[in-house]
């Protein structure tokens, strides 16, 4: 193997990213789909961090402490509470059964492995592979999204899907500026400010977090 | 030359041999204690399998009147698949002479073999407990055993060998690499090892008439002698897979053949990964809830998407 | 150097020859039932072994050729008996072998006239499916696959007088013609238009096709196979026709008439074109992948034996399917000593499944005469009063669940080894696919070790499920010859694979140039590739087995002690036990059909908890039959009524029909 130890620690945390979406795919629980976010998130600083040490970039430091601050402790705090407002613990409900999820979730990496291929190509042979996994994290989260009855799983799973973005901009093109990582977390956090605002009016109007209640407003 | 490097090869493997079975229920007990502790009880003590199966096969055998060879067979078949299945393994040394006759494919195949053979007996007598725990026990390993095999895939892709040997020492003495479809591998076995080893989320070892046992329903007729062997060749099974585990994922310490010098390190290298994994696999199954039966598809279908995606990430990253 | 020296071919034509004439004669002597039982049906099984024999001898020889003076003007018929056909004509002989021999005490029961033409067609079937495999041109071969269909379906409908037998013949006879057509279309691509002598496979063989119209011919022979080999969508048929027969027959078709379709498939894609591409492998390892998923699927959820087995030999033709379209993507790359290891595990495969297949059906026929009952959730218990179905049915179903030592496990360790050796074929989208297939493959292995217990378990294990079980009777003598020797065949394929794979090598180097060779010099390990890659030693695995099960059981009397008392069945002490409480047929494979569920289409009628007389009934169909087969029956059905709108009865209409045509004919051509 020629390939360096950071490199290869890189392919690792992917692979463990990757791992994190499957898991969130199978996770029935809310509480346990937000501990895996936060535990996304911490691989993501942790991948950081390490692209930051290999290619000596600085700024990428700045970028980890953001993404440690924000979607390790901030996010998972805020939604913490909310479902503790909120009152809901019980299991999520899928629409799909998660065997069949799974499935279509290993096409998903193909397909988005094919798709890769080409781009990969282009790029040094380090982050080969890379650009792959973080677009297959991303289709996957969108996955998630599509299958679960619940809004906040949905929240965590746009989450989610912020960060495969996130990884694909840190480990392939090695960051972006620092002031759009700042707009882009802003972004998020007002994001899910909001989303937890829509919360309390969902259940309000319908008495429940089950989106397929907003069914009935198609009829008014 | 040739013929003592095979004899030393030989008295190797029966030392190994002899020390997995002599070594099994000593984990299953060294398992059961760390269960009491975390539980908050005394426990039994480490030596409670020995006493167990000296008493059982004192005991007179109580064979049910419609019982045919094949159920009094079955121990001693499944016995003697998991004595073969941990002579395979690179327990304390690498190269046995009989790891050449079965690969892990045939590994997996000795499983299986045990498992048709312990479903069939199950069902010799013809009380319901018996076909139901068959059933949930074969629906448990149509999932499981592809999803071993396709843990033993990954790992024998990177070592381009199906031999457990040589996986072993593709891991253990060359430059250290880290693998990422080995990830998704460690994390498949482990559900496996819980699945097919009859652990808390799938099945619960320590208690019978449940309404949702599986392997205890399947032995629920044998008595004395035959329980005995059973329950001593789970005890095999539960070494055998920590073994596989240590093998495939953290194969250091292992000996080399003739290496004397080694042995003594490569035991004690043994009992430090037992004494760890057996606390851990206690602490695992403190902290889970059984599953409802249901469930257990869901679990095991999960292990081998995770098993089959091991396999994909190799194919992809090239690692 | 007076005396003539006789071939292998001379030897096969002599067996064929007098297998038309034991037909023959037996159905003259229809009134001497024993006569036809113990004399006929053994010599014909002494011809199978005969067949056999040659067919070993052949294996080493070089091809030889015969052309007969009969046939079409200017297309006399050619036979040729190569190593490919020889290894074929082996697994026909052997397995017939078998199968012949418990024919002799299967069918003693039989009416006198039904008998005797029984017996011919027997024969004829046997005839023909050994001049398949030795015929070398397409007219011989459409000939011979013809009166192999006709033969079958004659033997399929024995029991004419049942609707729904004829209704399954009836099925099996317009698939079977339905790919027969598409084989002809095939050989018509092949020949090129090169005139009628063309349509020997030699000439074949010497054309050069374009991709494009290899495609085709490879395309047709593709479906023309897989309508006689049950590849999906083509299956329906085989779990219909398969119960239907006589079990002997049962035991024929499904292990060696199956066969002749991979052996047509085999013959064709690697011999007679030259031209492959990587699509078609892709395509071949898909259906395959499909076919052997669903069968084993199926099977998992049947209640009738018959039907199972039927649809675990569907299963059985997918992992060939996959096997020979890993031969084919190898090939293409280049890759010759894999593509030798794929094509091995085919072939080894399929000689595995001629003998554990005709032996498992075989065996549901000893059971059929014993109880009267096909539905397993009326049978159980009979270990106890058929001792020697059971013990030879268990080898049967180890092996065909792939366990080791057994014969099955060796073909699937050869498959999963050519699958691990992939990695590297320049294809990026095979690359992928590779992974998801292996998985699939043992999913399907797994699957079937589930099946086989079922089948096993319901059958010989437990209580008796109904009272006129304890009167069961065991197999008579030939019987017991037909299954020993089926059983015996399981295990020594299973502990000889470094003897059978030099044999298969006769055939690799005759169709893709190389051999598989084995690396070590001894008998004991087979190592495809490499002893550092993967070595299995079945009789050290066999003698460690045995041999820690005898000391420990020695050792367990001698320090201990081997008291043993009988007493009633515990079962956590609930006293009023009986046979109708265990597990049938349905619920042992209920978490299959749970599981499964959208893939099958479940008719289910559950009592009311109030029903004083609770009846259940639990049917689960095929969901292909009703999106693919209804519709285009449907579609049939409208067009022959626009058919009939032309068609009025009076005969000067038709005349004007006539008139009409001949006019047009000659105003335009």
């Amino acid at each position: 193997m020629s390939l360096t130890l950071s490199t290869q620690i890189i392919n690792l945390l992917a692979a463990i990213l990757l791992l994190i979406a499957f898991a969130m795919i199978s996770q029935r629980r809310i509480l346990s789909l937000i501990n895996l976010f936060a535990l996304q998130g911490l691989i993501l600083t942790v991948s950081t961090c390490v692209v930051a040490y290999s290619t000596a970039q600085h700024h990428l430091y700045y970028s980890a402490a953001l993404t440690l601050l924000l979607k390790v402790l901030m996010l998972p705090w805020l939604l913490h509470r909310l479902i503790r407002k909120l009152n809901i613990k019980w299991d999520v409900e899928t629409l799909i059964n998660i065997p069949t999820t799974m499935l279509a979730g290993i096409a998903l990496v193909i397909f988005s492995f094919d798709l890769a291929a080409p781009i990969s190509q282009l790029t040094d042979s380090v982050t080969r592979g890379l650009i792959g996994i973080a677009l297959a994290s991303v289709l996957l989260s969108l996955l998630m999204m599509l299958t679960r009855r619940k809004a906040v799983s949905q929240v965590v799973g746009f989450l989610s899907l912020e960060n495969g973005l996130f990884f694909a901009a840190t480990s392939a093109t090695h960051g972006m500026p620092l002031v759009v990582e700042l707009g882009i977390a802003l972004d998020v956090l007002v994001a899910t400010f909001i989303f937890g605002i829509f919360f309390f009016q969902i259940r309000e109007t319908f008495d429940s977090l089950d989106i397929s209640h907003m069914e009935t407003l198609k009829d008014d | 030359m040739d013929n003592i490097n095979l004899a030393l090869a030989v008295v190797f493997q029966l030392c190994q041999s002899l020390l997995v079975v002599a070594l099994a229920p000593l984990l299953t007990g060294w398992v059961g204690q760390c269960r009491a502790w975390l539980q908050n009880r005394s426990g039994p003590g480490l030596l409670q399998p020995y006493r167990t199966l000296h008493k059982l096969f004192l005991k007179e055998a109580l064979l049910a009147d419609n019982a045919s060879p094949l159920f009094r067979a079955t121990p001693y078949i499944l016995f003697g698949c998991m004595w073969l299945a941990a002579a395979i393994i690179p327990i304390i040394a690498v190269d046995l002479p009989f790891s050449q006759a079965a690969d892990v494919i045939a590994l997996v195949g000795v499983f299986a073999l045990a498992r048709v053979f312990i479903a069939l007996a199950a069902m010799d007598i013809g009380t319901s407990f018996g076909s139901m725990g068959a059933r949930r026990e074969m629906l448990v390993s149509f999932l499981a055993e592809p999803a071993l095999l396709m843990v033993f895939f990954t790992s024998s892709l990177i070592s381009q060998s199906t031999q457990l040997p040589h996986i072993v020492e593709t891991f253990s003495h060359h430059a250290f690499v880290l693998y990422p479809s080995l990830a998704f591998a460690s994390i498949a076995f482990l559900m496996i090892l819980l699945a097919e080893n009859a652990r808390i989320p799938v099945d619960n070892p320590a208690t019978h008439l449940e309404l949702t046992m599986i392997h205890e329903a399947m032995i629920l007729e044998y008595s004395a002698r035959h329980l005995a062997l059973i329950e001593w060749a789970s005890s095999l099974k539960l070494f055998a897979y920590m073994t596989i585990g240590f093998a495939l994922f953290f194969p250091y310490g292992i000996a080399e053949v003739g290496n004397w010098g080694a042995l003594p390190l490569a035991i004690v290298a043994l009992l430090l990964k037992l004494t760890a994994a057996g606390a851990g696999l206690a602490g695992l199954e403190a902290m889970l809830a059984k599953m409802r039966i249901f469930r257990v598809p869901e679990f095991l279908g999960t292990a081998f998407l995770l098993a089959v995606l091991g396999l994909l990430i190799h194919f992809l990253l090239g690692a | 150097m007076d005396e003539i020296s006789i071939l292998p071919i001379d030897v096969v034509g002599g067996v064929i020859l007098l297998w038309i004439a034991l037909g023959l004669f037996g159905l003259a002597l229809y009134r001497h039932k024993s006569l036809i039982c113990n004399v006929v049906f053994p010599f014909g099984a002494a011809l199978s072994l005969l067949l056999a024999a040659t067919g070993l001898w052949a294996l080493g020889e070089s091809a030889d050729i015969a052309v007969l003076p009969l046939g079409l003007p200017d297309l006399p018929l050619h036979l040729r008996l190569d190593p490919l056909s020889a290894f074929f004509l082996i697994l026909l002989g052997a397995a017939s072998f078998g199968v012949s021999l418990y024919s002799a005490g299967y069918f003693k029961s039989m009416k006198g006239r039904v008998l005797g033409l029984l017996c011919l067609e027997y024969h004829l079937f046997l005839a023909s499916m050994a001049l398949v495999l030795l015929a070398d041109d397409a007219y011989m071969f459409m000939v011979a696959w013809e009166s192999m269909a006709l033969s079958s379906y004659f033997l399929v409908t024995t029991d004419h007088k049942i609707p729904d037998i004829r209704r399954a013949g009836f099925l099996y006879l317009l698939i079977a013609h339905v790919g027969a057509i598409s084989i002809l279309l095939s050989f018509g691509v092949m020949q090129a238009g090169h005139g009628i002598a063309a349509y020997t496979f030699d000439a074949m063989r010497a054309n050069s096709l374009s991709s494009f119209w290899s495609s085709l011919a490879f395309l047709l022979a593709l479906f023309g196979f897989g309508a006689k080999a049950g590849v999906l969508p083509m299956h329906v048929w085989l779990p219909e026709a398969h119960p239907a027969a006589p079990s002997p027959v049962s035991a024929l078709m499904s292990g060696v008439m199956l066969k002749t379709a991979i052996y047509g498939l085999i013959r064709i894609t690697f011999d007679l074109l030259d031209v492959h591409l990587w699509w078609w492998g892709v395509l071949v390892l898909a259906l395959g992948l499909l076919t052997a998923i669903f069968g084993v699927m199926f099977a998992a959820v049947q209640g009738d034996m018959k039907r199972l087995l039927a649809y675990s030999s569907i299963e059985n033709i997918g992992l060939l399917l996959v096997g020979i379209g890993l031969v084919i993507i190898f090939h293409v790359y280049g890759k010759n000593a894999l593509a030798a290891l794929a094509l091995t595990a085919t072939l080894y495969h399929s000689i595995n499944h001629a003998f554990f297949k005709s032996l498992l059906f075989i065996g549901t026929g000893s059971i059929l005469h014993a109880t009267g009952e096909r539905n397993m959730g009326h049978l159980g218990g009979l270990i106890r009063r058929m001792p020697w179905v059971a013990a030879t049915l268990l080898i049967g179903v180890l092996s065909i669940a792939g366990l080791p030592p057994f014969n099955g496990f060796i073909s699937e360790w050869l498959l999963l080894q050519a699958f691990l050796l992939s990695p590297g074929l320049p294809n990026s989208h095979i690359n992928m696919l590779i992974p998801v297939a292996a998985a699939v493959i043992a999913l399907a292995a797994a699957l079937a070790a589930y099946v086989m217990v079922k089948f096993y378990g319901i059958i010989f294990l437990g209580q008796y499920r109904e009272p006129g079980l304890e009167h069961a009777h065991d197999a008579g003598g030939w019987e017991r010859a037909g299954l020993v020797w089926l059983a015996a065949g399981c295990v020594a394929l299973g502990l000889a694979p470094v003897y059978v794979v030099q044999k298969l090598d006769m055939v690799t180097k005759m169709l893709l140039g190389q051999g598989l060779g084995n690396s070590t010099s001894g008998w004991l390990f087979i190592a495809p590739v490499d002893i550092e890659r993967a070595s299995y030693s079945p009789v050290y695995f066999l003698l460690a087995v045995v041999g820690v099960m005898l000391v420990t059981a020695w050792v367990v009397h001698r320090y201990y002690h081997g008291r043993v008392r009988r007493v009633p069945a515990w079962d956590c002490g609930f006293p009023a036990q009986n046979g109708r409480m265990q597990d049938t047929a349905e619920g042992f494979g209920q978490p299959i059909r749970r599981l499964f569920e959208p893939f099958f289409k479940i008719e289910r009628e559950v009592p009311s908890p109030f029903d004083a007389q609770p009846r259940y009934h639990g049917q689960t169909d095929d969901q292909i039959w009703f999106f693919l087969y209804l519709p285009i029956k449907q579609l049939t059905v409208r067009l022959s009524a626009w058919t009939s709108l032309i068609q009025h009865g009076r005969i000067h209409v038709y005349l004007l029909y006539t008139f009409v045509t001949l006019i047009v004919l000659l105003a335009f051509v």
